[in-house]
């Protein structure tokens, strides 16, 4: 499709993420009255290591003293201009350590998402093409496994063996921790490291895509354009290649688009394991050092993070489907 | 209909990888039901020395303070199997209704709850799960609910979508020009043609649900007071290097759970659902 | 007549089916021949197996399963079913060409129309592709279609029916085959858009004096272009012959039920129901869809489109006729007719029953008004559910507006005899029963409320010829006898004469013409209503009503 189009499309599908993200500002707001005890205090992190001049400055720009719509609106308004608070315990204000940590979790995400989508797609159809024969059913057996295995103990298992066991890679971390890379022996470093969280996260995601597109496959072989292709006179593997892959792998796409939030969430999970220094680690942490506003602040981001992806993945769909209105 | 029962159980039972499912998810069920039986008293109390192996004085081993694995495996999963059923139950009920009301009414009332599912669908749902433990404390009520939160879109979008090929069907249409209301419509016509689906998705969600479930033990979101196997695998994560098999064998147990879910769940779908039903 | 060898010829073949099916061979011991320059039409209703054959000789078979266990298949001196893989994909699209049914499914949807026939070009070598892209162009233009370079770098969802056969008639002769097999391609298309593109085909055949099988249950498009006929039934071959000799001497008796199961396009005799109050009027109906815009209706920057489904649609009908809507798909009959049962609101407009508006009435208002008015619906598979039994179907109008259990039941054993059912089909599900007896079932669920006016929505359309023939009759019987008012909706002019004493026809959601049918057939005013009959296969062609019924035997109930 024409790029101009896309970029209406994107800009469309970006205007219509705003309520979400209002909705969602909104939902963080009825947490923060569910919290027990005072907005502010919330807010503020631990108690007691506000001063009692930040708790002030606090109520009053967080209107504690209006009607509850009035300080909704407050609300709102702060968390869409990202001044999302201030960490005592990190010394900084929120949006700037969320700053810090955005990095290692899109990257986890996106190696993660690219990968699993585009290795389940090879290996769906692979398995499809060679439908009951022993590539298809030793697929089948591993993806059956893949998708029943807890991502956390998947983690812990492969420390157990390629870690502990086979010492090939770190047990935690993102870089090693005095080492001071630069340039590409950093690149190489961040890439060690990550396979092993990568690793874990995928196995699930790509035992799902792998499904997906096998069955994809198998569905468009059944579809009448392939009996005109025939027709023409084109080969099996002439026609998958042209004719059914492109169609097959649209449900793909969709799906990767709907597991976007539950692929963050598994990130979550797998840093934790790794002591990967992303917005999970720092969202499990903040969650025992009871600090609500930091903990929110994440939530919104990482929301916010969803609705992104979420809308390139469309994006890419309708790049690939011409059926999809892009006016 | 007797047939037709009669039918999908005979389909069901030739999908040998479903029979082995069903066979093991049996297994778990009467473990979990004899749990008090077998190792009666409280799982968490201390049995013996800690970081026994398997196989050693204790069928399964013990735990980082001494704790009978192999108790805290049953019991736990009563605790799993339970958070499993309930949270998918709650899940159901929400899906079906706003997916339902979406489907058949169409039109703006459906925009309006599409949005809404859509809206829950991009919640990154570990994270909410903290938040909510941060909120309302770690119990199981609060697991059950964060699960119940993040489930419910699936169901809703398979409701929805099922719903409204229905509602374009003829027969719906015969039964409106009959002048039957909407709750005898479907209740009695749209409902049972969906069933099937309905009752696939509801068993592939208890396997989700367990997984989540899990997790949030694994990371201690859960009632610390309740043995459940991610709380095991949780507690051992300090001594993988020595003491493996803590983790490991919970773990094994979870996999092993939600595989023999999924089976059952593929077999269901095939005999409920043929591809190639009699005209 | 053409001499020397036929250019392809079919012998003996025999197509077997898995064990699982209901019968052993989908095509039986078939032998034919089509001679160069000729149009054969391979005749048949479901289940005759033309389909599977014409298939055959490309050797496209839907599955493993159904593979053929006897016969030749003989094109220049080569018997095609031995031929190997790689002789069989050198001569598909390059010497014999094949065109299929839906053409929204038959076409890639994501690739453009032109890379799709370029693809042909392409697989046979045939040019750089500079050449091959001229040539898509000479193609599209000698298929009639208008701007050929926008087609070829149109998707096929953006292209209408008409355009997409089009397209794939392009496609099949972008290398000039020798044979052409057309497997039902205008079944799933309008009537005037089939009688174009029938007419296509023809020129193109002419031209460039090709052999065409051509497979269809139509006799009327029969009627229109073959040159020869081969009728199926059952997998074997009934009959073959020229055009003239098949359509006006059949010999076979299945060929001759058949073709008096066709309806005429000559009227019957006029019944008057000028004495007669008006039972149903429709005044200015209007409903229009608009699709697109959004969540806020296209407050919010993207406008939605409009589209007038119905614009003051207005005809009246009396008591004890039966009127017809006719039009094609577009034309708002099935709105209209939806409308009338209150199945979708309209826009403005009113809708007297027995002199009530019902337009606007609410739902609970309406529940004593739905008695008076049922509905028969198209699809056989899709109008019954599939979980209820027969008699549970039938009994369940009258019990949801208060009558008792057991009077509803013993009401609904009498309906199935009245449809010319058994008693004990009652018990049984609906997927047990054919398409033509699940017609049934849906006219007994609709007389079950005992109703003054039916409206029967397209309700043979899904129908094989002889099934629709018998179905047809019932509802005319049935209606003689209660004294029904019926609106029929249908897009088949044919069936109109045979069945309504007046029309309606709709274009575009207006209502262009309406009158006696037999007044409008003979001396239609408006254009296009002109048009619409001018495009109906084979109308020069007709069967003697007298004859019909002599030399027929009785069908035997499907």
């Amino acid at each position: 499709m024409p790029g101009r189009q896309s970029l209406a499309y994107a800009l469309r599908r970006l205007a219509q993420a705003v309520p979400t993200v209002l909705v969602i500002a909104a939902m963080n707001f009825l947490v923060l009255q569910l919290a027990p005890g005072d907005a502010a205090e919330v807010l503020a992190g631990e108690a007691g290591s506000a001063t009692p001049e930040f708790m002030a400055q606090l109520r009053k720009s967080f209107g504690l003293d209006q009607p509850l719509g009035v300080q909704l609106l407050l609300y709102i308004k702060q968390l869409v201009t990202l001044d999302l608070g201030f960490s005592f315990r990190h010394n900084m204000p929120v949006i700037e350590l969320i700053g810090s940590r955005l990095f290692p979790t899109l990257l986890l995400m996106v190696s993660v998402l690219l990968i699993s989508v585009i290795v389940g797609t090879l290996l769906g159809a692979f398995a499809a093409r060679n439908l009951n024969r022993w590539q298809d059913n030793l697929i089948s057996m591993l993806t059956v496994l893949a998708y029943a295995t807890p991502v956390f103990w998947a983690g812990l298992m492969l420390i157990v063996v390629f870690s502990i066991n086979l010492g090939w890679f770190p047990t935690s971390g993102m870089q090693q921790v005095a080492a001071f890379h630069e340039g590409f022996a950093k690149v190489r470093d961040i890439a060690h490291h990550l396979v092993l969280p990568a690793v874990t996260l995928t196995m699930f995601y790509l035992a799902l895509y792998t499904r997906l597109m096998r069955a994809s496959v198998l569905e468009q072989f059944s579809m009448d354009y392939v009996v005109t292709a025939r027709a023409k006179g084109l080969t099996e593997s002439q026609i998958a290649r042209r004719h059914v892959l492109r169609n097959a792998v649209l449900p793909v796409l969709t799906m990767a688009g709907v597991q976007v939030g539950g692929l963050l969430g598994g990130a979550v999970v797998v840093e934790t394991v790794f002591a990967w220094p992303g917005l999970g680690l720092l969202a499990y942490e903040s969650l025992f050092a009871r600090d609500l506003n930091l903990l929110l602040g994440i939530f919104f981001i990482c929301t916010c993070l969803v609705v992104v992806v979420n809308l390139v993945v469309d994006v890419a769909y309708s790049l690939l489907d011409p059926r999809i209105e892009l006016r | 209909m007797a047939t037709a029962l009669k039918g999908g159980i005979l389909r069901f039972l030739r999908h040998r990888p479903a029979v082995a499912g069903l066979a093991l998810l049996l297994a778990v069920l009467l473990a979990a039901a004899l749990a008090g039986v077998i190792y009666p008293g409280d799982p968490f109390a201390i049995v013996g020395k800690p970081f026994q192996p398997p196989f050693s004085e204790h069928l399964l081993g013990t735990d980082t303070l001494g704790r009978d694995l192999a108790a805290g495996l049953l019991h736990g999963a009563r605790t799993t199997l339970l958070v499993g059923v309930v949270a998918t139950l709650i899940a159901s009920v929400v899906g079906i209704t706003i997916g339902g009301l979406a489907g058949y009414f169409g039109g703006r009332l459906d925009s309006l709850l599409m949005r809404f599912t859509e809206l829950f669908q991009t919640i990154p749902f570990f994270l909410f799960a903290i938040l909510l433990v941060a909120v309302l404390g770690a119990s199981i009520r609060s697991v059950i609910f964060a699960i119940a939160v993040v489930s419910w879109p699936p169901m809703a979008r398979l409701v929805r979508g099922e719903f409204m090929a229905m509602r374009n069907r003829e027969f719906v249409q015969a039964c409106v020009s009959l002048g039957m209301g909407h709750t005898r419509i479907i209740v009695v016509h749209i409902l049972p043609n969906t069933l099937s689906s309905i009752i696939v998705t509801g068993s592939l969600m208890v396997a989700t649900a367990i997984l989540i479930e899990s997790g949030l033990s694994f990371l201690g979101l859960s009632d610390a007071n309740t043995m459940s196997w991610g709380f095991i695998i949780g507690s051992g994560r300090t001594v993988l290097r020595t003491a493996w098999w803590i983790c490991a064998v919970p773990g094994l147990a979870i996999l092993l759970t939600v595989m023999a879910i999924n089976l059952v769940g593929d077999g269901l779908n095939d005999a409920l659902n043929p591809r190639l039903r009699s005209l | 007549m053409n001499s020397g060898q036929p250019l392809l010829s079919i012998q003996g073949l025999s197509v077997s089916l898995p064990a699982s099916a209901d019968r052993r061979h989908a095509v039986d011991g078939v032998s034919l021949d089509l001679w160069r320059n000729e149009i054969l039409c391979v005749v048949g209703e479901s289940g005759s197996g033309k389909s599977v054959m014409s298939r055959a000789v490309l050797g496209l078979f839907p599955s493993r399963h159904v593979q053929p266990s006897a016969g030749r298949i003989v094109f220049e001196g080569e018997d095609l079913l031995q031929a190997t893989p790689e002789r069989l994909r050198d001569l598909r699209g390059n010497r014999i060409a094949m065109i299929f049914q839906e053409p929204m499914t038959a076409l890639n949807p994501v690739l453009r129309i032109g890379a799709q026939i370029d693809e042909v070009l392409e697989i046979h070598r045939s040019g750089d592709g500079a050449a091959r892209r001229a040539r898509v162009l000479d193609l599209l233009a000698a298929v009639n279609l208008p701007d050929p370079q926008q087609i070829l770098s149109a998707y096929p969802h953006q292209l209408s029916g008409g355009q997409r056969q089009r397209a794939m008639i392009a496609m099949a002769l972008a290398l000039e085959p020798d044979i052409l097999i057309a497997d039902e391609p205008t079944t799933a298309l309008d009537v005037t858009t089939q009688a174009q593109i029938l007419l296509l085909i023809r020129e193109l055949q002419r031209k460039k004096g090709m052999g065409v099988i051509f497979v269809t249950h139509d006799f009327g498009v029969v009627a229109e272009i073959a040159d020869r006929i081969a009728v199926m039934q059952h997998g074997r071959l009934v009959e073959q012959g020229s055009a003239d000799q098949v359509l006006n001497q059949p010999q076979a008796a299945y060929t001759r039920s058949l073709l008096a199961a066709v309806p005429s396009l000559t009227p019957g005799p006029k019944r008057d129901f000028s004495g007669q109050p008006v039972v149903l009027s429709v005044n200015a109906l209007s409903k229009s869809y608009r699709s697109g815009g959004g969540l806020f209706g296209g407050r919010f920057g993207k406008p939605g489109r409009s589209v007038d489904a119905l614009a003051a649609v207005s005809f009246s009908v009396r008591r004890g006729e039966t009127v017809g809507i006719v039009g094609e798909s577009g034309s708002g009959k099935s709105t209209a007719a939806r409308c009338i049962a209150r199945l979708i609101n309209a826009d403005s407009g009113q809708i007297m029953v027995e002199g009530t508006d019902i337009a606007a009435l609410s739902s609970r208002a309406l529940r004593p008004v739905r008695r008076r008015m049922q509905m028969v619906f198209q699809d056989p598979f899709g109008s019954l559910n599939p979980r209820r039994t027969v008699g549970q179907l039938i009994a369940e109008g009258p019990i949801v507006h208060g009558v008792n259990q057991a009077t509803a039941h013993a009401r609904a054993l009498d309906l199935l005899e009245l449809v010319g059912l058994e008693r004990r089909a009652a018990a049984r599900f609906p997927h047990e029963f054919s398409g033509g007896q699940r017609q049934r079932i849906g006219l007994a669920r609709a007389l079950a409320l005992e109703p003054a006016i039916l409206v029967a929505d397209e309700p043979v359309s899904a129908l094989d010829v002889s099934v629709q023939d018998q179905v047809l009759k019932l509802l005319a019987d049935i209606r003689n006898r209660l004294g029904l008012t019926v609106l029929f909706i249908t897009h088949d002019l044919r069936v109109a004469s045979q069945v309504c004493d007046s029309i309606v026809v709709m274009h575009k959601g207006r209502v262009v013409e309406s009158g006696p049918v037999a007044d409008v057939y003979a001396r239609p005013a408006h254009a296009y209503t002109q048009a619409l009959l001018a495009a109906v296969p084979g109308r020069h062609w007709s069967h003697d009503n007298d004859a019909r019924s002599a030399a027929a035997p009785a069908p035997a109930l499907p």
